[in-house]
Formats: structure tokens, sequence, C-alpha cells
């Protein structure tokens, strides 16, 4: 698809090729990323079935948290992210992505949490929350 | 269209009856009529010339970026007509109900029209305009032959078109959102706007930001990766730069939008509680999560009319751009800064002392990046060799425009100051003044700038300053009633008053917006006339401003493949740098070419999204399941499409070439 054929030395076949020199992955790879998930996923489905963890807030924590590392796992093994993949741009753009969801989540929360005490029936008194 | 038919909908027709069809209204027959002669007029004009044909294989299935963006200036200049009309209809009414009178729009078709008038001028017109130069110029300046995906480029901007289209569809079946451009609930609610308005809205805005979306990945992989030879990031032009951090912002954003309208979607179409009164629905939510998209919407806006004011200054000064590295970073830092804002669209909703200092106090950093470009343009202007043609003429309307704007801004941004304008004309006044004397203004230095490159000619300057003047005086004439008014306290939206003290600020409002209506018609008439001239108006050169950038080293208009070799770039001001070493055309040893071919699969899939769109709205499921499969059916036909590249062989080039040596070497001898 690509119009860009940045020398013209080469032959327009191989234009499609310039992104072969990236890493992509190998079985072993593969497998790893695969077990790890089952496990990852494996475990919450253990978490609410057994109860193991006595309350429900803890379990929907070690979720969460299960959740996170599952995400790690999938941009490690699965999409093949690291310092080096595309010049860093990858790692330049995860961890915008990663700044701007945590302005986005920490910033309703705080932002919802003030409007909810403050204007939603039953609070009053705007002393309350500053 | 008031009330809400009793009716159950009905199978083949969903909720649609004649009774949509507004003809009890005679402005919007009346405006129907108008629209019907012109469209058969264009219509037949392009069939007797039987330029469907061309139109069709050259343009709508074009995957040429400068094609597309010229597709795209054509929808947001369209589009400023409808946005515009709004405008003066809105000015005309609040002039006229004063004094018991009850003006000549009704309650319910004024409020059509003042969200009408948000929707359009944001989403299609100033997004187009600044998507069709981004698109038109940021390969050419980086010296790429195309963006990364082609193909992708042309449904981006049929996309687009297919939200346009579905937002004047509303004008004339059924109604559009009576809410405010930003469709807050509980009043956006299935409760409260129960007609197809806000459905409208909901679709035109999805179907759209699919476009947009595609569009800013499409843009960031292009600059990322196609850059040519010796481009490092800081040897990027500035206004390569801006749209780099704009189509960030694009990407970053645009999902919020989507799954916001989505949530809302699903209340008004699934009977869910996000945001309602009830059951546990918050609408406040609704209003957090728009503003964390519609902040950063602004300064998608904005910074490309940054980046233009910056190729506009150091081009007509004559002079490298005062502080390069720091216009890069004020950028950069305005990307991040721009997240971190949004509270301040709603001081007033209630959050506590700390939420609202903080806020107001990042609001008020803001400034100082932005202060950081005003001085670094100064600064290119400084003993500069400064030649006032038109887009130096905009710039320094901008500079002394946006800076009044700028300072209403960082007053709004004082939480204490906003409780007392807080929706009302000062408000409106300020935003008119950073869109217009910012992204208007730039966008209108942009076209003048850069038409040169695309059709080969210059635009006529007397009807260019006529244009220019009467944007710039009306805007003043128009806008600065507005502040005081504001601080007189008059709320927005407003449809009838009755202290009759305001009536002459509302009346010079109006001549104000009567004037810009002049400034666009003066600027379609330098479009007409200077296409009539074009001959007296011709550039042979490829770079009639005696510029910078990469994008005048090529002939204008540019070839098809840009380039004919990728230039190798060795400084900032690439073209600038290759002039004064005297760096020679090559003229022989010339190669095919591999490019991308033309495809119809953009279009279709548009129109099949509108018919989808309009399905949707009008609860016509058996349309929408079919359009649905359809569009399905066509993207995954399309995959199979293995005929999409071909070579331009090395004698078409050579041709090309020639006749490009021949053309300057006659201005040499000339």
């Amino acid at each position: 698809m690509s119009a860009h054929d940045t020398s013209a030395a080469h032959a327009p076949a191989d234009a499609h090729d310039a992104h072969g020199a990236e890493p992509h992955g190998s079985l072993r790879g593969y497998m790893i990323g695969f077990i790890l998930s089952v496990i990852l996923t494996a475990i919450p489905f253990w978490l609410v079935m057994t109860g193991a963890l006595g309350s429900t807030t803890a379990t929907a924590f070690a979720i969460m948290g299960l959740a996170v590392v599952q995400i790690v796992v999938h941009m490690v093994y699965f999409l093949h992210m690291n310092f080096r993949t595309e010049g860093g741009w990858s790692m330049l753009a995860l961890v915008f992505t990663l700044i701007l969801v945590v302005i986005m989540l920490a910033g309703s929360m705080w932002v919802m949490y003030h409007l909810n005490t403050n204007m939603m029936p039953g609070a009053h008194d705007m002393r309350q929350m500053l | 269209m008031t009330e809400q038919p009793t009716i159950a909908p009905s199978f083949l027709f969903g909720r649609f009856t004649l009774e949509a069809i507004p003809y009890h209204e005679p402005i919007l027959v009346a405006t129907f009529i108008a629209v019907a002669i012109g469209g058969i007029a264009v219509l037949g004009a392009i069939s007797y010339f039987r330029l469907w044909g061309y139109l069709w294989k050259e343009w709508f299935t074009s995957v040429d970026h400068k094609r597309i963006g010229i597709m795209y200036m054509v929808l947001g200049i369209i589009m400023l007509l409808r946005g515009f009309a709004d405008a003066i209809m809105m000015r005309l009414q609040q002039a006229l109900a004063f004094g018991g009178s009850e003006g000549y729009l009704p309650a319910h078709h004024y409020d059509q029209v003042f969200t009408a008038h948000g929707v359009i001028m944001i989403f299609f017109v100033a997004m187009p305009l600044v998507t069709g130069l981004m698109n038109y110029v940021v390969p050419l300046q980086i010296g790429a032959r195309d963006v990364s995906f082609p193909f992708l480029n042309n449904f981006s901007f049929w996309m687009t078109v297919s939200g346009a289209i579905l937002v004047m569809t509303s004008l004339f079946i059924g109604e559009f959102a009576q809410t405010g451009w930003l469709a807050y609930p509980p009043l956006s609610g299935i409760a409260y706007s129960p007609n197809v308005g806000v459905d409208y809205y909901i679709w035109a805005l999805q179907i759209a930001g699919v476009g947009t979306t595609l569009s800013g990945i499409n843009l960031i992989c292009t600059i990322v990766k196609m850059r040519c030879p010796g481009m490092t990031m800081m040897k990027m032009p500035v206004f390569t730069w801006t749209s780099l951090c704009t189509n960030v912002l694009i990407v970053a954003t645009f999902p919020i939008l989507t799954a916001t309208l989505a949530l809302l979607t699903a209340d008004r179409y699934l009977g869910t509680n996000f945001f309602t009164n009830d059951l546990g629905g918050n609408p406040m939510m609704y209003v957090n999560l728009i503003w964390i998209w519609g902040h950063p919407e602004v300064y998608i806006l904005i910074l490309p009319a940054f980046g233009i004011f910056s190729e506009v200054t150091s081009a007509f000064s004559g002079k490298r751009l005062f502080g390069y590295t720091s216009m890069v970073y004020a950028t950069v830092v305005i990307t991040i800064l721009s997240y971190l804002v949004w509270l301040h669209h709603f001081f007033t909703m209630g959050s506590g002392a700390s939420v609202n200092s903080f806020f107001g106090i990042t609001t008020m950093i803001i400034s100082i990046p932005t202060g950081a470009k005003m001085f670094n343009w100064l600064f290119t202007m400084y003993r500069g060799r400064i030649r006032f043609e038109l887009p130096m003429m905009y710039t320094i309307a901008f500079m002394l425009t946006f800076v009044i704007g700028g300072m209403t801004g960082v007053l709004l941004a004082v939480p204490p100051a906003d409780f007392v304008l807080h929706n009302s004309l000062f408000l409106i006044a300020h935003f008119h003044n950073v869109i217009i004397g910012g992204v208007v203004f730039g966008l209108f230095a942009g076209i003048a700038f850069w038409w040169p490159k695309a059709f080969g000619f210059r635009l006529d300057p007397f009807w260019g300053k006529m244009s220019f003047w009467f944007w710039v005086v009306g805007f003043y004439v128009a806008f600065m009633p507005l502040y005081v008014l504001g601080l007189m306290g008059v709320t927005r939206r407003l449809r009838v008053f009755d202290d009759p003290s305001l009536h002459i600020w509302f009346i010079i409002a109006a001549f104000g917006a009567f004037l810009i209506a002049l400034g666009i018609a003066s600027f379609l008439i330098q479009i007409a006339v200077s296409i009539k001239n074009r001959d007296k108006l011709r550039d042979t050169t490829g770079d009639p401003w005696d510029a910078r950038t990469l994008e005048w080293a090529t002939s204008s208009p540019p070839p098809d493949y840009n380039f004919a070799f990728t230039p190798v770039v060795h400084d900032l001001d690439a073209w600038w740098d290759m002039k004064h070493r005297g760096a020679a055309r090559p003229l022989t040893g010339f190669r095919p070419i591999h490019m991308p071919r033309n495809s119809g699969t953009g279009p279709i899939l548009a129109a099949i999204s509108f018919v989808l769109g309009f399905a949707l709205i009008w609860y016509i499921w058996w349309l929408a399941a079919l359009a649905f499969v359809a569009l399905l059916g066509t993207a995954i036909a399309h995959t199979f499409n293995y005929n999409r590249d071909f070579d331009i062989p090395a004698d078409v080039i050579a041709r090309t070439e020639e006749a490009r040596t021949k053309l300057l070497a006659a201005q040499v001898n000339a």
C-alpha cells in the first residue's frame, strides 16, 4: 500500500519490506505469552469461584492487578514492545498513553468525587468539600 | 416538527412520517427551494459538461493526498456557508427580538440554529479545513510521495463528508438537536429530547469521528515513518511539528468523544441510565467526559494555525524562525497541558475550591508557552525584511486579535471571575475571539500561502485584501459588543430580550456579522477572479514567495509523485538551504515510481454509513441491519482487491520533469 519508496534504487516490491527488519517474535515467545495469559486468566476465575480472598473488595482489586499484569504480558509477548521497537516510538507512545490515561482517570475520579459530594441530593453544605 | 408523533414506529419507515418534512415552516421551505435550485443547477452543469466520469475517476476515488486535501478544503468552505447562515440568523433574531417583539425565529427553530452553528463550525468547517491543509502540506514538507495509508485517507475524507451530509439532511427531514453544540444531558436524553434531533447529532458526529480518528492515525504514521533522509525530528518544519501534535491529540481524544456519545446513545436507544437523573445516572459525568475531549479539541484546531503562522512569518520576513527549538517545545508542552485543564469549562458545576484552583492554575499556565510563541513570531519579524502579502497581513491581525482573546481567556480562568462570566456572552466573545482570530485567520493565511502551490497561480491580492479587512473589522464589530453585554450579565443562547438598553449592542453585533458576510463574499469573489485571471497570476517557479520549506522545492501544482527523487535534507529550512547551496535539480536517471491506485471503496463505504446513520436515526431497523451487513461486506470485499498499485514509467517522469525544466528556463531568460 505504501507509496513511499525511500530509495529509488529499490525495486518497487522492496518497498513493502521496509519493516521486515522489525522482530516478529518466535514460537517460544508466543508460547510463553500464551501460557502466562492463560494462568493470568485462570487465577481471577479461581478467585471468584472459590472466594479465596474472603472479601469482594480484595477480590476486585486482585483482579484489576492481574489485569494490569495481563496487559503487560500482551504488550511484551504479542505486541513485541520493548525499548527498541520502531526506534523507541512504541515506548514513547506507550508512556504518553499511560500519562493521559492516568490524568483522565485520576482527574475524573477526583472531579466526580467532589461533584458527587457537593451536588448530589443529600449534600447541601459546600464547605464540607474544599 | 415539534410534537412527538404518538403513533408507534412503523416497520417500513420507522418513526419517519410525512409530518417530519417541515413544509409548514416558511423559512425552511424557502431555504429548501433555494438549495434545490442551486443543487439542480450544479448537478445539471456537471452533467452538461460531462464531468461525472472525470470527478469520479480523478477526484472522488483519488488516493492522492493533494487531491484529498483540496476536497477537504472544498467541504470546509461549503459548510462555512451553512454555518455562517446560521450565525447571521442568530444575529438577526437577537437584533430584532426587543421591545415585545418575538423576532422571526420560533424557539424550537432558534435552538436548532445555535446548535447547528456550533456543531457545523467546529466539526465540519474548522476540522475539514485544518485536516485539508495538513493533508496537502505535510507530505510535501517532509519530502514524501503520499501519506502512509493513501486509501485510508480517501475513506477518512468521505466519512467526514457523510457526517456533514447527515447534518444537512436534518435541515429538511426532521430536525436537528436543540441542545447546544455539546448536547448535555439530561436535556439531550430521551426524556427531554424524544425526537430525531439529538440522534442526527450523535450519528453525524460518530460517522465523521471515524474519519477524523483514522486521518489522525494516518498523519502521525506519515510524519513518524516517512520523512525524507536527513530530516530528523528537530529539522522538521514547524507546521509538520504542530500537525504531529494535533494528530496525537486527535488520536488520544476522539475515542473519548466516541465513547461518551456511545453511552448517550445507549441511554437514548437501549434505556440505560448513564446520564439520566434517576436510577443512578449522573449527567455531570457526561459534562466531565465531553470536556476531556472538548478542551484538547480546541488545541487540535489552534496548533496547526500556530504552525501556519510560523511558516508564514519566517517566509515573509526572509528569516529563519526565531527560537525554533522553543517553538517545538512550546507546542509539545501545550499538547500535554491541554489535557490538564478541562474542568475550567464547568467551574460553576460545584467542585470545591481545591479542584477549581488546580484547574484554574493549569489553565493560566498554558498561556506561558503560548506567550513564548508570540514572542518568537515577533522576534522573527524583528529586523526582518517583511513583505506584507496577504498571509502576513493575516498573521499580524492574528497576533493582535489573539492576544486579546488570550487575555480574556486568562480572565475566565480565574474561578471567581468565571462564576460571574460563565455561560455569558463574554464567554461567547472570548472563544470566537480565539477561534476567528486564531484558527480562521490562520486558515485564510494558509489558504493564501499554499494556494499557488496547489494550483500554480496566486490568489488575486485586491479581493484578498477586501476579504481581509471585512473579516478583521467585522470580527471586532461583531464580537466586542458581546464582551460588553457579557459583562452586563447577558447569558448565551437567549432568544428574546426585555431590557431596551441592550438593544444597541445587538444591532452593532449584527452589523459586524454583516461585515463578515462581505468578507466571506469577497473571499469567494477572490477565488473566482483568481481563476479567471489565472494566466496573469501564474507562477512557474514553484516558489512564488521565496519560501523556505520543502514543499516549495517541487513544481506548482506538484506532479502526482511529488518529488522525482526523494530529497535529502541537511538543515532546517531545507529548501532555503538547497537554494543557497545552489543544489541542482536532477535532470536524468529517473526510475519508475511505485504509486497507489485509486479506489471507489471509500465513497461507497461512506455512502453506506450515511444510510446506516439515517436508518438508526429514524428507527428503520431493517435498513440499519441491511446497511451494516453491506458495510461489513464491502469492507471485506475490498481486502480481496489486490490490484492496488501501479508504477509511473520512467519516461513519463522524464517528460514531466523536462516540461518543468523548460518552464524554469523560460523564467530565468525572462
